[in-house]
This record gives structure tokens, C-alpha cells and sequence, in this order.
């Protein structure tokens, strides 16, 4: 009788049978890193927006503070987006005739908010709050990266609950005394520091399903 | 093509009929595969299975579409036919198991005959199973959210459900079965490919046979893997049930919580699977003629098999009762009330009559060896274990200790289509497996003629 399979096949089963091993992990590797990947959390997105506002400029050139613009971000879950007005208080003195800036003025005479492109997304079925972080000593460049390096906002972290975890699972490696909060630059120079701050602030971050899930 | 002995030479108490010859047993079975012209039977049968299982397709569109609110599922009656025929099937599976593994390390050579449709039986058994709990999840493209891998949540599996034991005791089983069915065959796709007089037929089970010469070395690593399998296999038939019956006995309703739930469920897979190989292999054997492998004795011990595990599960439902009365606690006797005398009686009695009142007749001789009769009883076994199931979920579930939230429960029309259609689907994949594959294990029936046990002259007869 003829041989049915050519000699080669001998070889090609050997290596489809243990390669598949290589190339499923290789499959789920790839799963693994697209689904932390940019592409899908738009960490590192830039978004257009209907006006080119600069936190570079503002903070890091301006030196206004963080809380000039978002008020409520020690007293409330929403850090709060400024309302026209704020950028008026400034923009009646300076600048107000430029180009740039004629969809502000429009905003303000018309009384229509400017139409700003939301960046930091959570899902609806994610409970969060500004005012305790703030207030139990976590940054903000901890979460939202050096926003005063930031010609055009983006997103720093993924966002992911992973990442939120992360934090929950070990506050003492992020915690900041509350004098520093605001600070984009600070940098812990005490070793033990996260360790009494988290005694300190009495930190006891949740972990439950329903803390954020509720 | 040597020829075949007449039927009425066999005896009782003989697992294969005498005058056969290796070329007989290989022509006999390799005929049902290699024949040119598929029997009208195997289309009829083929066909409705068919329809059925598109049955299935169209009612998991429709589940798809429209969610599990289709189903008759609600507030007191949270699982209802999903998990009944889970259990159902899953049960089903197990006979195959046993016959393949345990028979096996028992050397019981009667085994030979039926364990490679059983283990196919199995197989398709738990294919139609892994689709209800799937389904019942309601978005079943999360179904990998039950595994244990590096997600970007961070969460793992919640190890104390045991419905996450379910999840793994059903894979590990169908991956064993799947191995175990695989690599008894490959012997036997040799033999088809050697015979197959196609260049189609050559390449298709060539590929199966994945090389396989016969040769010494062939045998030996083959007989190893398998007794390894049969090992690795054997506490799978008790592990996988004692599983399904965790995700009752671990919950505190009453009429679930009950520590006799494993071995009861155990016993009762055992015999609904014993139940359905013998639905499947008396049709079989008088559609392929078959009489001469699969003999009355074969049927008897099936029989007997039957009538011992239908005997430990009376034995269970007895205890059920016993324990409610004698716990003295006031919702499992309430539970055993509403099982005897509350809405769903006539489901208690009629899986009393089905299971423990039928299976009687099975002491009788003559009984056992009228292939029909079985037949029938073995209808009704399997009804019996549904029923089973119906009233420990259906009737635990609609009364617990509140009565304000008493409720009833039903399947609808989608409801019964799912289980006609996972019907459908068993009977079209036994339909493919008997016509593309060796329906009995050629290789091993060539084992119990005589002349398979050859004796040099120094050795001592047996």
C-alpha cells in the first residue's frame, strides 16, 4: 500500500502539536496586554476639544491652583468642572480679544455651556468620590498624572479596576500628608510615612464588591 | 469476507457469539462505517434529531435576543428547567464513565461491546449539559468571568461557590472523557484507514489514527496511557455528581440541604446513564444487527446494574423522609409535606412509580432478557430521573421559609423546546458517531477470542 501522508508530516503534526501550546499562550498573552492596551482604556488620549485649554499653561506656567477652577473636589464625589464665569474672572482683563478665546465669550453671553469633551470615564455602575480621597491623603497627580505637564488633558491611568484595587489593597504606597495633596511634585523622602499616615488618617479603604458597585 | 455465525448458537452468560473470527469481528464493525450506502433508518433517525437540534438553534436565538425572561424562571423559582436537565444530563454522562474506567480496571471484559458508544453517549451527555447552565448565565460571552485568569479587574473566581466546583468538575470531565474516548479509537481509526477503499477515507482517519503503525512499541505506550486515563477517570464518575449535588446540599433550603445528597446523586447518575445505554444499545444492535456483540447478557448485566442503583436511590428518597421526621424540624417536615400532599404531588408519585416501582420488575429473569421490555423501563427509568430532579428543585424552591413568598412554577413552550432541542442535538451527534466511526471498539472485541490468547508451551493453560 502507498504511503497516504508524505514524510513531512511526520514533522508537521510534531510541530502544530507543541506549537499550538506556544501559540495559545501567545494568544492569550496578546488578549492580556490589548485589553490593558490605550487602544482600549484611552489612557494617553488627547481629546480635541472645543476649546485648546491648557493645564500646562495654567498651572505650571500661572501657578493657579487646582482648586480655582475645580471647587467641589473636597466636599462633594464631583470634583466639579468650572462654569464660564471662572474663566471670565481673568479673561474680562486679559486676552479678550482673542481669537481663541471668542467660543468662551460666546458661552458667556449666550449663557450655553462650552461644550468640553469628558476625559476621565467611569462606568455607570462605578460609585466614586473626590472628597474622601482628598481627605484621607491621596493626590491628585497620583490618579491624574502631571496634569501641569498637560498642553491638552488626557488620561493618565487605565482606569481599570485592577488599578483601582491596586491602591485599596496597599494605601500606604500612594498616601501624602494633606498639605501635599495639591502638590504635582511632591516626593516622599520618610520611608515609614505611608505606614503612619494610613494609622494617622485612620485609612481603612474598602474593598467590598459594594463599596464602589452599589 | 469470511463468514459470519449464525445467531442461535449463542449461549447465556456468553459476551460474544461463538464462530468468530478476527476478520469476521472487523468486517462486522467496520462495515457499519465503511458501507457505501447509508441505511434509510440512519436518515430517519438522523433527520429528526436534526430538526430538533435546529429547534435548539432557533430557541437560543430567540434566549439571545430576548434574555431568560423566556424562560418560565422567577422570583421563588429562580432554576427550573436549566438546571433540571442539567442534572438530567449530566447525569446521563456517567455511565460512560464508569463503563470505561471502572469495568475496565475491574477487568470486566463485558465492557468491551458498549463502553466506545457509551463514552460517545457521554460526551454528547455533557455537550447538551454545559449548554443550560451557559445559558442561564443570560450573557453567556462572559462565561470566561468563571475562570480563574488574569483579568483586568483583578477578581478571581469565588472559590467558596460551589457553583465554581461545578465549573471545574464539568470541564475536568470533559476533557478525561474526551481523551479517554480519543485515544481508544486510535487503534481502530488505523484499522479504518488501512481499509478504507477512498483517498477521502484514508486521509480523514489517517489523520486520526495519527500514525499509528501496530507496532510493539505502538501497544505498549498505548495500553499505558489508557490504564493511566482509566485511573485518572475513575474518581471523575464520583467526584463529578458529588459536585452537582454540592450546589444543593451546600445552600440551606430546606429539601437541599441534605448530606446524603452525594452518594444519592451518585447512585442516581449511575443509573439513569445504565438507563440510557440501554435505551440506545437495544435499537442499536437490531438496527446494525449487532445481536452477536452485544448480547443478552450484556443487556442482563446492564439490567442488574440498573436495579442495584435504582435500589440505592429508593434508599435515598426513604432517608429524605426518615431524616425530615426525624430532625423534628419544622421546614424540612413542612418541605416533605408539600412534597406528598402540596401542588406538585403528582410529580413526587409519579417519579416514585417511575423509579422505584418499574425497576422491581427488573428481579425477574425473563424480564432481563426480553430486550423490549428493558427497552421500556429504561424509557421510564429515564423519566423517572427527571422527575427526580423536577421535584428537588421545583418543589424545594416554590415553598421556603417565608410563606408571603410562596410562588408556582412552570416551564413554557421556549422552556420545553431547550430540552427538545438538547435531545435533538444528543441524537444527531449519536447519529454522526455511529455512521463516521467505529460504534464498538473492534480492536478490543478482537481480544476476547480464544485465539487473542496465545500461550507458549512452557506456560501453563489458564
Amino acid at each position: 500500500m502507498p504511503q497516504i501522508f508524505h514524510r513531512a508530516f511526520n514533522t508537521l503534526s510534531l510541530v502544530s502539536i507543541y506549537g499550538s501550546v506556544f501559540l495559545l499562550a501567545g494568544l492569550g498573552l496578546a488578549a492580556a496586554l490589548y485589553a490593558r492596551s490605550g487602544y482600549v482604556t484611552n489612557a494617553g488620549l488627547a481629546r480635541e476639544q472645543p476649546i485648546p485649554f491648557s493645564h500646562q499653561h495654567h498651572v505650571n506656567e500661572l501657578g493657579i491652583d487646582c482648586r480655582y477652577c475645580h471647587t467641589s473636589v473636597e466636599t462633594a464625589g464631583f470634583a466639579g468642572i468650572p462654569p464660564t464665569k471662572t474663566c471670565m474672572n481673568c479673561h474680562t482683563q486679559i486676552w479678550q480679544g482673542s481669537e481663541m478665546l471668542a467660543a468662551v465669550r460666546e458661552s458667556y453671553r449666550t449663557d450655553e455651556s462650552i461644550p468640553w469633551q469628558r476625559i476621565h470615564k467611569l462606568g455607570d455602575y462605578c460609585y466614586f468620590n473626590h472628597s474622601i480621597h482628598v481627605a484621607k491623603g491621596i493626590g491628585c497627580v497620583t490618579c491624574h498624572g502631571r496634569v501641569d505637564q498637560m498642553p491638552l488633558i488626557w488620561q493618565e491611568k487605565s482606569l481599570l479596576m485592577e488599578w483601582c484595587l491596586d491602591c485599596h489593597r496597599q494605601p500606604e504606597k500612594y498616601v501624602r500628608p494633606r498639605d501635599q495633596i495639591f502638590n504635582m511634585t511632591y516626593e516622599r523622602r520618610d520611608p515609614d510615612e505611608g505606614k503612619r499616615l494610613v494609622e494617622e488618617y485612620q485609612i481603612k479603604s474598602k474593598m467590598s464588591c459594594n463599596a464602589c458597585h452599589r | 469476507m469470511a463468514q459470519a455465525p449464525s445467531q442461535s448458537e449463542l449461549q447465556e452468560g456468553q459476551i460474544i457469539a461463538p464462530g468468530h473470527s478476527f476478520g469476521t469481528i472487523t468486517d462486522k464493525i467496520g462495515s457499519i462505517v465503511q458501507a457505501r450506502r447509508t441505511p434509510k433508518r440512519w436518515w430517519t433517525g438522523f433527520l429528526i434529531g436534526f430538526t430538533l437540534m435546529m429547534l435548539l438553534f432557533l430557541t437560543i436565538g430567540n434566549l439571545l435576543a430576548r434574555g431568560i425572561g423566556i424562560w418560565g424562571n422567577n422570583a421563588p423559582v429562580g432554576w427550573g428547567f436549566d438546571i433540571v436537565n442539567f442534572v438530567w444530563w449530566i447525569g446521563i454522562g456517567h455511565a460512560g464513565t464508569l463503563i470505561s474506567a471502572i469495568l475496565l480496571l475491574l477487568r470486566q471484559r463485558w465492557r468491551t461491546s458498549i463502553n466506545r458508544f457509551a463514552e460517545a453517549m457521554t460526551l454528547f451527555a455533557v455537550a447538551c449539559a454545559g449548554l443550560y447552565p451557559l445559558f442561564h448565565m443570560g450573557r453567556p460571552w462572559f462565561f470566561y468571568w468563571l475562570l480563574p485568569y488574569p483579568n483586568t479587574m483583578e477578581l478571581w473566581p469565588q472559590w467558596r461557590s460551589p457553583l465554581i466546583w461545578d465549573v471545574f468538575a464539568v470541564t475536568t470531565y470533559a476533557t478525561v472523557s474526551l481523551l479517554f474516548w480519543f485515544i481508544g479509537l486510535i487503534p481502530d481509526m488505523a484499522t479504518l484507514r488501512d481499509r478504507s477503499k477512498w483517498w477521502i477515507g484514508r486521509v480523514f482517519y489517517g489523520i486520526l489514527a495519527m500514525g499509528w503503525r501496530g507496532s510493539a512499541v505502538h501497544w505498549h505506550r498505548y495500553e499505558t496511557a489508557y490504564l493511566l486515563l482509566a485511573g485518572l477517570a475513575t474518581p471523575l464518575v464520583v467526584s463529578v455528581h458529588t459536585v452537582v449535588s454540592f450546589d444543593f446540599a451546600v445552600s440551606i433550603v430546606p429539601g437541599w440541604h441534605v448530606t446524603i445528597f452525594p452518594p444519592y446523586f451518585v447512585a442516581g447518575a449511575i443509573y439513569s446513564g445504565f438507563a440510557m445505554v440501554l435505551t440506545l444499545a437495544i435499537p442499536l444492535r437490531k438496527m446494525y444487527k449487532l445481536e452477536d456483540f452485544i448480547t443478552d447478557t450484556h443487556l442482563d448485566y446492564m439490567a442488574r446494574i440498573m436495579l442495584t442503583t435504582g435500589l440505592m436511590v429508593a434508599y435515598g428518597y426513604g432517608i429524605e423522609l426518615f431524616m425530615a421526621w426525624y430532625s423534628g424540624n419544622v421546614y424540612e417536615k413542612g418541605l416533605i409535606a408539600n412534597r406528598l400532599i402540596g401542588p406538585y404531588r403528582w410529580f413526587f408519585y409519579a417519579l416514585i412509580a417511575c423509579n422505584v416501582v418499574a425497576p422491581q420488575l427488573l428481579w425477574f429473569k425473563k424480564v432481563r432478557y426480553s430486550p423490549w421490555t428493558l427497552f421500556v423501563l429504561s424509557l421510564i427509568v429515564n423519566l423517572g430521573m427527571w422527575l427526580e430532579r423536577y421535584v428537588i428543585i421545583v418543589v424545594s424552591l416554590h415553598r421556603d421559609y417565608l410563606p408571603s413568598s410562596w410562588g408556582m412554577y412552570s416551564g413554557t413552550g421556549w422552556d420545553w423546546s431547550m430540552y427538545l432541542g438538547t435531545i435533538g442535538l444528543f441524537f444527531a451527534c449519536l447519529f454522526l458517531f455511529i455512521r463516521f466511526l467505529p460504534v464498538i471498539s473492534i480492536f478490543e472485541m478482537r481480544t476476547l477470542l480464544p485465539e487473542a490468547h496465545v500461550h507458549t508451551e512452557k506456560e501453563a493453560k489458564p
